[in-house]
């Protein structure tokens, strides 16, 4: 083998040059060829969030997509369309009121404001306690819930939710989330009652 | 020449995490599930064999007084590559262990290896290393994992094994999936170990 090199000025400069200069060449190159799929790995991941909350569409709801301001925080409306017709909308509402912080839902509602279905995109819950809210047992209560007539609020607090076990704080930033998510949505249609009754066109057309 | 004992070593009799205690914060961080440490573990080896032999290959050319930031930018560029790879191709298992793929660069076994073995031994002798420790750290990763999620959540790799047993809403201990529980069971498997 070859004599190790002696630590003068210049080799340290040099083989430290070298050293970052591979691999930064190195990390360009992989950076190059994994953008695409990390793009694409999120725009999945927002589909598969908007398809899990809404019925069938076949639209693509990333483009069919509106802002509404919600207090001050602005929140992003999915309309999901099949063949033209509404078929439901997916609000992706976010709260930082959550045990770990942000803690981010897509909330899909039917278009007479029932929620169809929910799916937490994001969350820094506790794992076993607050991460339970992904959990179909802890979702599924609210399939069907009409935030008209129920509040969207857990039991300890005089709502209608059974909160997650040891986990209250969780459960209220869940559903803090579809309170803010039912807010834009009425903003949505009522703006849309509103062009109807102008025209005088119903949906059914 | 390149010794097999070299590759063995790191499985059990110098554990990297059970006997070493090297690398304590991901094996107790991540390792709230099977599927959670076998992922840390895996990207832990890819990095710990590439760095290795990297570093081998270079040994000699490397000056020694600046030996350490040369390792660690070695290391780091490796992490950020497993870093992208997992973001691109496993995004789910990417989002699960989040913090802690950027915090491989500063994991003693990966820096601690190529100082005190990787520097000193020849390339096919560094790679059998970093395939030991890499194997020795997902195997433990994966047993501490699997033990907190058996108990902490009655499931195994996200299976529900005892629904299959007929055992409905098990009573789990949701302390082993809290970190007490990972100091717990980790002082456990050490304990046993220690044994002999």
């Amino acid at each position: 083998m070859a004599q190790k090199i002696e630590s003068s000025l210049k080799n340290m400069i040099a083989s430290l040059f070298l050293i970052t200069f591979g691999a930064g060449l190195s990390l360009a190159f992989v950076q190059h060829i994994t953008k695409e799929p990390i793009a694409q790995a999120h725009l999945q991941k927002q589909i598969d969030a908007i398809s899990a909350v809404v019925p069938q569409f076949n639209n693509n709801p990333l483009t069919d997509s509106q802002t509404i301001a919600v207090g001050d925080d602005s929140l992003t409306v999915y309309t999901a369309k099949q063949d033209d017709a509404i078929v439901g909308y997916a609000v992706l509402s976010s709260t930082n009121s959550g045990f770990g912080g942000l803690v981010q839902v897509m909330v899909g509602f039917n278009p007479d404001g029932t929620i169809y279905n929910t799916s937490v995109v994001s969350h820094q819950e506790t794992p076993g306690l607050g991460d339970q809210m992904t959990t179909e047992k802890f979702r599924s209560q609210f399939k069907g819930f009409d935030c008209k007539s129920q509040k969207a609020t857990v039991k300890k607090d005089g709502g209608d939710v059974d909160a997650i076990t040891a986990a209250t704080i969780s459960s209220r930033a869940f559903c803090k989330t579809i309170r803010t998510a039912y807010n834009a949505y009425a903003q949505i249609t009522n703006n849309t009652t509103d062009t109807d009754g102008d025209s005088g066109a119903t949906k059914h057309n | 020449m390149a010794d097999i004992k070299n590759l063995t070593r790191g499985i059990i009799k110098e554990n990297p995490a059970f006997v070493l205690l090297l690398g304590m914060c991901p094996t107790l961080g991540v390792t709230t599930s099977g599927t959670n440490g076998l992922g840390m573990g895996l990207a832990t080896m890819f990095v710990l064999i590439l760095s290795n032999f990297f570093i081998s290959l270079l040994k000699n050319v490397i000056p020694d007084k600046v030996r350490i930031p040369s390792f660690i930018v070695i290391i780091a560029s490796f992490v950020t590559i497993v870093q992208l790879l997992m973001e691109a191709y496993v995004p789910s298992l990417f989002e699960q262990l989040g913090l802690y793929i950027p915090l491989i660069v500063v994991n003693c076994i990966i820096l601690g290896r190529a100082e005190s073995f990787a520097s000193k031994n020849g390339i096919v002798d560094s790679i059998f290393d970093g395939v030991g420790m890499g194997l020795g750290f997902t195997l433990a990763l994966t047993i501490l994992g699997l033990l907190r999620e058996i108990l902490g959540a009655g499931t195994v790799f996200g299976y529900d094994f005892l629904g299959l047993l007929g055992v409905e809403n098990p009573k789990t201990m949701l302390v082993f999936i809290l970190p007490p529980g990972a100091f717990l069971v980790l002082a456990y498997i050490i304990a046993i170990i220690r044994k002999q």
